[in-house]
């Protein structure tokens, strides 16, 4: 093969390769249980400073993504609210991402349900996309070991969390 | 006569300012065809979901703060992050996406000039040496062939 195959063959090698990678990445990354979930850090909603999944490794942790302009999200937040103050401790917490929301109206959101569970920003959607998400709103349990127990897509409320969430948090107040 | 006119002009340049002014304050007409909405995936003029008329909220603030077009921009970018804006900005890593199209292009460009001017000194040019030769010794030769039968059938 002389030389100029060669180069000929590798341009089109290259361009079917941009090709697929474009494929690749567009795509949702669709989280499988057991998977281990990305630990990429994002910034407080509320305060200066950033936090990532990582730092609650040895804990579990029920990711809730969220957006003030998503009605379900306002439907389900007193219940995540609620199931915070039962369960929240040392061995478990709610955490919210808010996503594709203005920093504001997210800030909004928090003091209207009064949520005292810890909320990060995911203003890009980035986060959002590599957890696989289609929608909004969308819970992921996640266990001590960093990896997808549970996946709820769409909002959740006080039935589903007793009976799916609850039974797989360690006994007692966590 | 020279006063008057300068006065006059004072007097159009001073009635021009306040609409030059209002030409620089953005606007949302104009920068919901700059921006996206994120959740949609289209340009924000064109969106209809929550998300946007939360946008569009956030911007008009912005306009009646005083914040120029960029600044509202900027804004957004905080927010959103940069894939709020429609164009890339020309700028770190997305400058390439202006500068590689015209590379590409002058690459296509030069690759073309050099392919025809190879092609031209191998003899494929209409009015090449080589190639208006060959077809003249041919048609003499063919004369030659020509007159031959011909004087054969010349009895």
């Amino acid at each position: 093969m002389s030389f100029r195959s060669v180069i000929a063959v590798l341009g089109v090698l290259a361009v079917v390769g941009l090709l697929v990678f474009g494929l690749a990445t567009k795509g949702s990354s669709g989280l499988e249980i057991g998977d281990p979930v990305p630990t990429a850090a994002m910034p407080l909603l509320e305060g200066d400073g950033s936090r990532s999944l990582a730092d609650y490794r040895g804990r579990w942790v029920l990711v809730n993504f969220w957006a003030s302009w998503c009605p379900p999200c306002r439907a389900e937040a007193s219940a995540l609210e609620d199931f915070q103050r039962r369960y929240g401790g040392p061995r478990f917490a709610v955490l919210g991402i808010d996503t594709r929301d203005l920093s504001e109206d997210g800030r909004d959101f928090v003091a209207e349900f009064d949520l005292s569970y810890p909320q990060l920003r995911d203003g890009d959607g980035d986060v959002s996309h590599d957890f696989g998400t289609t929608g909004l709103p969308e819970s992921f349990l996640v266990d001590p070991a960093g990896k997808l127990r549970l996946h709820a897509p769409g909002a959740v409320d006080e039935d589903y969390l007793d009976e799916a969430v609850a039974p797989l948090l360690p006994a007692g107040k966590s | 006569m020279r006063a008057g006119a300068i006065l006059l002009a004072m007097l159009a340049l001073a009635l021009l300012a306040p609409s030059a002014g209002a030409a620089d304050r953005a606007s949302l007409t104009e920068l919901e065809k700059q921006v996206m909405c994120p959740v949609c995936g289209t340009l924000l003029q064109l969106a209809e979901s929550p998300q946007a008329q939360r946008e569009r909220v956030f911007i008009n603030r912005l306009i009646d703060e005083g914040k120029s077009e960029g600044e509202i921009k900027d804004a957004l970018v905080a927010e959103y992050g940069d894939e709020v804006l429609a164009l890339p900005p020309d700028s770190g890593f997305s400058l390439s996406a202006y500068v590689v199209p015209i590379l590409a292009l002058l690459v296509a460009a030069a690759a073309l000039a050099i392919g025809v001017l190879r092609w031209r000194r191998a003899g494929g040019g209409p009015d090449a040496g080589g190639g208006s030769a060959r077809p003249a010794a041919t048609s003499e030769r063919d004369s030659e062939r020509l007159d031959a039968d011909l004087a054969r059938y010349d009895l």
